[in-house]
C-alpha cells in the first residue's frame, strides 16, 4: 500500500465577484469586527452557492472557485485533473502552489512539492541565460549548489549551450521556454504539479516535456499532477483522473474512463439550438453510414455529414466551416465553404449542408465536430456538437489495421510495389 | 497517521512566521539583488556612476536654496559636507522605502506564479539599496577626505563614527518597517500610492536633513523634532564626521526603539497580507 502524499480535506475558497474594495470600507469594517473581535463567520459570505458563471453576477456577491474539495494522492500517482474553463482547476493548483490560501479546509502535503503554474517565472530579458537559470532556479526553491550542480544538464536539455551567456533578450520564444522548463524538470521535487504549460513550444518539445515527465513519474516514483485541456497529454502520461466541474469533483477514476466520461458530458451540453450572437438555429448535425444515422463510421469506408441551419434572420456574407477535432484536442481538418468555391452564402430558410467522403481516411479514435459560422452578424464557433468514433478496418484484409500510432490520417490512398 | 511535511490551512497566527524557511532561501535573496544591480547598469553609458549625479545636483540645489538664499545655519561646517551628509544618508532611508513599499504591486506577477517567503523580496531590495548607497557614500568619503587633507578647522571627527554601521541598520530597519507596512496597505487601498511620492518628501523636511537641531529654537519646535525618530540617526551622523550636531545614547535607543516597533508591526502585517493580496491585487 503506498503512502498518501497529498491529503486535501474540505477544501474551500471564496472570491468576492464584481469590484473589490470599492465602496465596501463599511462592509469590510462591520466584517472585521464581526470575524476577528466577535469570533463569528463571514456574515457576507454564503458559502452554500455553486460557482455557475452563466449567471451574472451580483455586485459584491461572493462565489466558491472551490467547493468542499475532498482528495486523497498517492505516491508515485500521475493524476490528470481536467474541466472546463472555470471549473476550479487552477485554483486547485494555486491553494497547493501556496500562491493564495483556502478560505476554509486544509491541504496537507508530504515532501517537497514544486509547481510549474508558468515557465521561467522571474526571468529578466538584461540577464544572460545562465544568471536566468540561476534566478529561476532559487525562485523555485534550489540551492545555489544544486543548481551548480545541475547546470550542465540544464543546458544539454535545453539546447542552449552556444547561447548560456546571452541576454534572454536575444532568445526567441521558443528558446525561453525551453530553458524554463529544462529548470524546472531538474528540480527534483517528491511532488510536481503542472499546469497547462506544455501548451507553448513546438510539438517536439512538447514531447520531450511530456517524456521527461514520464520519466520523473515512472523512473524515478514521483508524484504528478498535471491540469491540461490536452486529452492527448492527459491519456500519455496520466494514471488516474479527475473531472472537475463548477468548483467540486465530480469524478475520480481511470485516466481513459474520465475522458470518455469528459468529452460525452461535454457534448451532451452542447444540443445547441438558438445561436447565442447570430440569427441562427443549429437544427442537428448528423453523420451517416450507407443511409443509417450513426455514432460509428469505419476507416477506408464511406461517410457522410449531414449539417441543418435554420435562418431566424436572412444573413449574408455567411461562411460555415466545419471542424474535425481529434482527441488531443488538435484541430486537424476543416471544410470551408468559402474555399469550396461557394463564397458568400445568403442563410434565409431551412438550408441543409451536405459533406461526404467515399473512404474515411481518418485512422481509428473518437473525434469531435466544431462549428465556425461567419455572418454579417458576427462570429460564432460552437463546440462539439457531435461526437463520433472512428474504428478501425483493415485494407484489403491484410490483417493488420492503422491506429494512431500511425499518425492522424492516411493521406495518400493507394501504394503500389513495382 | 503519516506525519506531513507541509500543512495549508486558512489562518495562521499572525506570529507564526516561518524565519527558518527565509534562511533556507538567502541563495533567492543573493540572486534578486544581482539582479536589481545588473539591470540598472545593463546599456547606460554611465552606469554606476548615475548614482553620483543626483547628490551632487541636489546639494548644490540646497546650497543656492538653503544656504545662499535662505541662509540657515550648516553649524560652522562646510556647507558641501553638511548637505552631502544628510543626503546621502537620508537617500539610504527614501530609496529603502520606495522600493519595498512597491513590494506586491510590482511584483504581483511573480508572487500569483510560484511560491516563495516574500520577506525574501523587500528584503531584497534593502539590501540592493545598500550598493546604491555605498556608491553614494564613497562619493561623500572622496569630498570629506578632501576637506580632512586640506586642514578645514570646521571638519571634526570623532569616535562616533564606530557607530556608522548602526546608523546605516537603523535606516536600513525604518526603510524595510515603514515599507512593508504600506505596501501591504496599498493591496486594497490604491490610492496610498499617491501618498507616495511626496510623504517621503515631506519627511525629509520634518527630519534634520538639511537643517540641523541648532537652528531650532528651544520650546514645542525643538522637542516635536526630537520626538522624530529619524533625527537622532541624521545629528548622530553628522556629529560623527563633521562634529556638529548632537548624540546621546538616550535618544539613539529611542530611535532603535521606534524602528524595532515598526519592523515587528509590517512584519506581522505584511504576512498577513501575503496570504490574500493575490485576490485583491
Amino acid at each position: 500500500m503506498s503512502k498518501t502524499v497529498i491529503k486535501i480535506e474540505n477544501l474551500s475558497k471564496i472570491y468576492r465577484l464584481g469590484e473589490v474594495g470599492t465602496g465596501t470600507l463599511s462592509h469590510d469594517l462591520n466584517r472585521w469586527v464581526r470575524m476577528n473581535i466577535l469570533g463569528q463567520d463571514d456574515p457576507y459570505a454564503k458559502i452554500g452557492q455553486v460557482n455557475d458563471r452563466t449567471k451574472k453576477a451580483e455586485k459584491g456577491e461572493l462565489v466558491a472557485a472551490l467547493r468542499d474539495i475532498n482528495l486523497e494522492v498517492k505516491e508515485g500517482e500521475v493524476l490528470g485533473i481536467i474541466g472546463k474553463n472555470g471549473a476550479g482547476k487552477s485554483t486547485l493548483l494555486k491553494l497547493l502552489s501556496r500562491v493564495t490560501s483556502p478560505t476554509t479546509g486544509d491541504i496537507k502535503v508530504k515532501g517537497r512539492l514544486a509547481s510549474l503554474l508558468e515557465v521561467g517565472t522571474g526571468f529578466h530579458p538584461e540577464m544572460t541565460g545562465r544568471e536566468n537559470i540561476y534566478m529561476n532556479g532559487t525562485i523555485m526553491g534550489m540551492r545555489k549548489w544544486e543548481i551548480d550542480r545541475k547546470l550542465d544538464e540544464i543546458v544539454e536539455f535545453a539546447g542552449v549551450a552556444k547561447y548560456l551567456d546571452t541576454p534572454t533578450k536575444r532568445y526567441s520564444s521558443g528558446m525561453t521556454v525551453r530553458l524554463g522548463f529544462a529548470i524546472a524538470a531538474h528540480l527534483e521535487p517528491e511532488i510536481l504539479v503542472v499546469d497547462e504549460v506544455l501548451a507553448v513550444g513546438d510539438a517536439e518539445f512538447q514531447k520531450k516535456a511530456i517524456g521527461k515527465m514520464q520519466d520523473v513519474s515512472q523512473n524515478h516514483g514521483r508524484t504528478v499532477l498535471f491540469v491540461s485541456h490536452n486529452m492527448g497529454a492527459v491519456k500519455n502520461l496520466c494514471t488516474k483522473g479527475i473531472i472537475m466541474t463548477n468548483g467540486q469533483i465530480t469524478q475520480i477514476n481511470s485516466v481513459e474512463t474520465i475522458i470518455t466520461e469528459y468529452l460525452k458530458a461535454n457534448y451532451s451540453s452542447n444540443k445547441c439550438n438558438q445561436l447565442k450572437r447570430i440569427p441562427l438555429v443549429f437544427n442537428f448535425l448528423k453523420i451517416k453510414k450507407n443511409n443509417i444515422e450513426t455514432e460509428s463510421v469505419f476507416f477506408n469506408q464511406p461517410c457522410e455529414i449531414i449539417l441543418s441551419l435554420k435562418a431566424i434572420k436572412k444573413t449574408v456574407e455567411t461562411d460555415i466551416i466545419i471542424q474535425i477535432i481529434n482527441e488531443e484536442g488538435i484541430k486537424i481538418s476543416s471544410i470551408n465553404t468559402a474555399e469550396e468555391g461557394f463564397g458568400k452564402i445568403i442563410i434565409n430558410s431551412t438550408t441543409n449542408l451536405h459533406i461526404s467522403t467515399e473512404k474515411l481516411n481518418l485512422y481509428a479514435g473518437e473525434y469531435t465536430i466544431n462549428l465556425f459560422i461567419v455572418t454579417d452578424f458576427g462570429n460564432e464557433l460552437i463546440e462539439s456538437v457531435k461526437r463520433f468514433n472512428v474504428l478501425s478496418t483493415p485494407i484489403n484484409n491484410s490483417g493488420y489495421t492503422y491506429s494512431k500510432k500511425h499518425g492522424y490520417f492516411r493521406l495518400f490512398n493507394t501504394l503500389t510495389i513495382r | 497517521m503519516t506525519d506531513y511535511d507541509l500543512i495549508i490551512r486558512p489562518k495562521r497566527h499572525a506570529f507564526d512566521i516561518n524565519f527558518k524557511e527565509i534562511w533556507q532561501y538567502r541563495d533567492l535573496l543573493r540572486m534578486f539583488v544581482k539582479r536589481d544591480i545588473i539591470t540598472v547598469y545593463k546599456q547606460t553609458i554611465l552606469g554606476p556612476i548615475w548614482f553620483i549625479v543626483q547628490p551632487i545636483l541636489t546639494t548644490l540645489i540646497y546650497i543656492v536654496v538653503f544656504g545662499r538664499i535662505a541662509q540657515i545655519s550648516t553649524d560652522g561646517t562646510p556647507q558641501i559636507l553638511f548637505y552631502l551628509a544628510g543626503i546621502t544618508i537620508w537617500n539610504y532611508f527614501a530609496e529603502s522605502f520606495n522600493t519595498t513599499a512597491k513590494t506586491f504591486t510590482e511584483n504581483a506577477n511573480i508572487f500569483g506564479k510560484v511560491y516563495f517567503p516574500r520577506l525574501i523580496m523587500p528584503l531584497s531590495k534593502v539590501t540592493s539599496g545598500l550598493v546604491k548607497f555605498g556608491i553614494q557614500f564613497t562619493f561623500f568619503m572622496v569630498v570629506y577626505l578632501y576637506y580632512i587633507f586640506t586642514g578645514n578647522a570646521a571638519v571634526n571627527p570623532n569616535w562616533t563614527i564606530a557607530l556608522l554601521p548602526i546608523y546605516i541598520l537603523l535606516m536600513a530597519t525604518f526603510g524595510l518597517g515603514t515599507g512593508i507596512i504600506f505596501t501591504s496597505l496599498t493591496t486594497k487601498y490604491r490610492d496610498l500610492v499617491f501618498l507616495l511620492s511626496f510623504g517621503v518628501q515631506l519627511l525629509m523636511y520634518a527630519s534634520p536633513v538639511i537643517y540641523p537641531v541648532s537652528t531650532i529654537p528651544e520650546g514645542t519646535m525643538r522637542n516635536i523634532l526630537l520626538l522624530n525618530p529619524f533625527t537622532p540617526i541624521l545629528e548622530g551622523f553628522k556629529y560623527a564626521f563633521l562634529g556638529a550636531g548632537h548624540f546621546n545614547w538616550m535618544s539613539l535607543g529611542y530611535s532603535a526603539l521606534v524602528a524595532a516597533v515598526l519592523l515587528v508591526m509590517g512584519i506581522v502585517i505584511f504576512h498577513k497580507t501575503e496570504r490574500n493580496f493575490i485576490d485583491t491585487v
